[in-house]
């Protein structure tokens, strides 16, 4: 079980993390969500003990990164976000050498990376730095595995890696967790959000919500439309101009858009969009995601903080 | 142990893959010790001087011929007057003027002995010194054989000594010390600096220092494999030394091998201490580089000598690790000194690398920044 209580940490004079409170349960697949430059990097070093908060403590199974920092060291697997293995050593050799810095073989372990570590084993004698970028994921995942830790982080695994091996990824994180490990794991991609069983919104170093998936998203409590019509710049600057229209962004396809008091006033806008002469605009309900969420969660305690 | 085992091993491909930087790294002291053993010579040879002969008897022809003769120097002009010497010397038409006295050879037969004066261009102060040094080494010499017998015993005792060691007055022989000691230092500093400081840069570090990897684990196992490589580069530099240079290697070869050993140490220690200060790969470098070449150039008594040092800088010189290893080799190669006339400098390496390891030890992050 992981506790994190009211942790900061200043750079000078930028506040990276104020006042970050959390609780990752055992055995759980949580997710911290933020655009970059939110945090992220930073509160999980500062949980594995690479760095020292400047407020606040971090617990993790009785032991504090911060006093304790060898036990730690023992029972934690970190995959860095930057790939940080090395690149001139082949496949094979790298999953050896971590095996044997943390003090275990790649055959005790075997069945804990089985899966990851088959799809790459045919390049086993490749050197690391002529994998493509999902292969070095997975050989990542595979060494920061193999000494069965106790807990998982996982700096932005998926930052830069195709939609196939992405999500052959998140399946692995499923598995890991179905086996015990408890996963913490951060990425900007907010629908990624939904496959984590709880996550933490965070942004410039605030956490802005923490819940289940399903719940962020209801969280959202109002009703949300889709805009979509011929000139969409065109679209976006007289929706905003609309005075009941409370926000709206460009999302996809289409514009999101909510009205003041979450209210429906879909006829008064496509009226007054004609007027101003943009035809052929269809708006329909839609269900929020959770970048909905984020974005109106953020444009809050932006409010908030002036 | 095993840990260590395998950090070592994982160490030696990098070295052994990055096959560009190998080739520069065996092939960059070969290089160096042949381009500095030609140009570093300070060996002098058919240097241009003048002669202001103004006996013109038998005895100043024939202490001429005898320069002339020498091979050192070449007369490159005959000069008349005073203008004239002090104008040729200004052009740089010689390097150095010899003024013969009038009646040179009448007074070279009395009592109270005669004055040949040496007018050097000091504008090249250590070549001017050493250009008088041969002079007069050839001229007292011509003196006990034409003079008057007794004054032989006055030939100046240090005269003597410089050139027992060095017949030939070989300026190469005195380089090579000097050579191997800047190009081993440069060499294992530099490339254990870098090679920690790449890790830090790579990020791989975050991942070591997450590991149980204990911080004496990880600076003994970068150095280890360095040993081998900076062995080598010290047996190639003594090989060329003694085989191409003909430097003479008069003493053991056990003691010189324990000398080296202990400065390649010594050395590895310092890139260990300068990567634990510095952040990137460029940093190191530089630091190696500045913070190294130019004290083993300048205050290691490679090219200047240390006694003509102001006493700050003389001071500082005894800090300097290649000077200890510049007196040991010569004292091995050049006296056949045997352990009683180098275990100071052996004892001043231990302390060194002792130091550096323990601050390096004390130095090295267990987090990042």
């Amino acid at each position: 079980m992981v506790t994190v209580s009211g942790v900061s940490k200043y750079f000078g004079n930028i506040k990276a993390l104020r006042r970050v409170s959390f609780q990752v349960e055992e055995g759980e697949l949580f997710g911290v969500i933020g655009p970059d430059g939110a945090g992220k990097s930073t509160l999980f070093r500062i949980i594995l003990s690479l760095l020292l908060p400047d407020e606040g403590e971090v617990c993790l199974w009785g032991k504090s990164p911060v006093a304790d920092y060898k036990a730690i060291r023992r029972m934690v697997g970190y995959m860095p976000g930057k790939f940080s293995l090395y690149e001139d050593l082949t496949v094979e050799e790298n999953l050896n050498f971590f095996a044997a810095v943390f003090g275990t073989t790649i055959k005790e372990n075997y069945h804990l990376i089985k899966d990851i570590y088959r799809q790459i084993e045919p390049f086993k004698k490749r050197r690391a730095g002529k994998l493509s970028g999902g292969m070095k994921q997975k050989l990542a995942l595979s060494c920061a595995l193999i000494h069965k830790p106790k807990l998982l982080v996982l700096d932005e695994p998926t930052t830069g890696v195709d939609a196939v091996s992405r999500s052959d990824f998140w399946e692995m994180l499923q598995k890991l967790k179905n086996a015990g490990i408890t996963v913490l794991v951060s990425t900007p991609y907010m629908d990624e959000a939904s496959l984590c069983d709880r996550v933490a919104l965070i942004q410039k170093g605030h956490i802005l919500e923490i819940s289940t998936p399903d719940a962020v998203t209801q969280g959202f409590g109002k009703q949300l439309f889709g805009v979509a019509g011929e000139n969409m710049y065109k679209l976006l600057l007289h929706c905003r101009k609309f005075y009941r229209v409370e926000s709206v962004y460009p999302f996809g396809e289409e514009l999101h858009l909510t009205f003041h008091g979450g209210g429906d006033w879909r006829e008064e806008l496509i009226r007054y969009l004609y007027e101003n002469g943009l035809a052929n605009v269809r708006i329909r309900p839609i269900k929020p995601n959770i970048e909905d969420r984020f974005m109106s969660l953020m444009s809050i305690t932006e409010k908030e903080n002036g | 142990m095993k840990k260590l085992w395998v950090f070592i091993k994982k160490e030696a491909i990098h070295i052994i893959r990055d096959k560009r930087t190998l080739m520069v790294l065996l092939i960059m002291p070969l290089a160096q010790i042949l381009i500095f053993g030609y140009v570093i010579t300070t060996e002098i040879n058919q240097a241009r001087i003048g002669i202001f002969n103004k006996a013109n008897d038998y005895a100043g022809y024939q202490l001429v011929n005898r320069l002339a003769a020498s091979g050192y120097f070449k007369i490159g002009k005959m000069i008349d007057n005073p203008e004239e010497m002090e104008a040729s010397l200004r052009k740089g038409e010689v390097r150095m003027v010899v003024v013969i006295p009038s009646e040179f050879g009448k007074r070279q037969a009395e009592s109270s002995g005669v004055e040949v004066q040496l007018v050097a261009d000091a504008s090249e102060a250590n070549s001017a010194q050493m250009l008088v040094n041969y002079a007069r080494s050839i001229i007292t010499r011509f003196d006990a054989e034409n003079g008057l017998s007794g004054r032989a015993s006055e030939i100046p005792v240090t005269i003597e000594t410089r050139m027992f060691y060095n017949p030939a007055l070989k300026g190469v022989f005195m380089s090579v010390p000097g050579i191997m000691a800047m190009i081993l230092i440069l060499i294992s500093a530099m490339m254990t600096s870098i090679s920690i400081t790449r890790e830090k840069e790579y990020g791989s570090m975050e991942i070591l220092l997450v590991s149980p990897l204990k911080p004496w684990q990880i600076i003994v196992g970068k150095v280890a494999p360095y040993i081998i490589l900076s062995f080598i580069n010290a047996v190639t530099i003594l090989l060329v030394g003694i085989f191409i240079f003909k430097v003479p290697m008069e003493g053991s070869w056990w003691w010189l091998t324990i000398i080296n050993i202990l400065y390649i140490l010594l050395s590895l220690s310092l890139g260990i201490f300068i990567s634990t200060v510095s952040a990137s790969q460029m940093v190191a470098m530089f630091i190696s580089l500045f913070a190294l070449l130019l004290p083993t150039v300048l205050l290691s008594g490679f090219i200047y000598p240390i006694e003509n040092m102001p006493v700050l800088l003389r001071w500082l010189s005894s800090i300097m690790p290649p000077r200890y290893y510049i007196q040991a080799v010569k004292s091995i190669m050049f006296k056949a000194g045997s352990f009683m006339s180098i275990w100071k400098e052996l004892l001043i390496f231990a302390a060194f690398i002792v130091a550096f390891m323990a601050l390096s030890i004390k130095n090295f992050k267990v987090r990042l920044s």
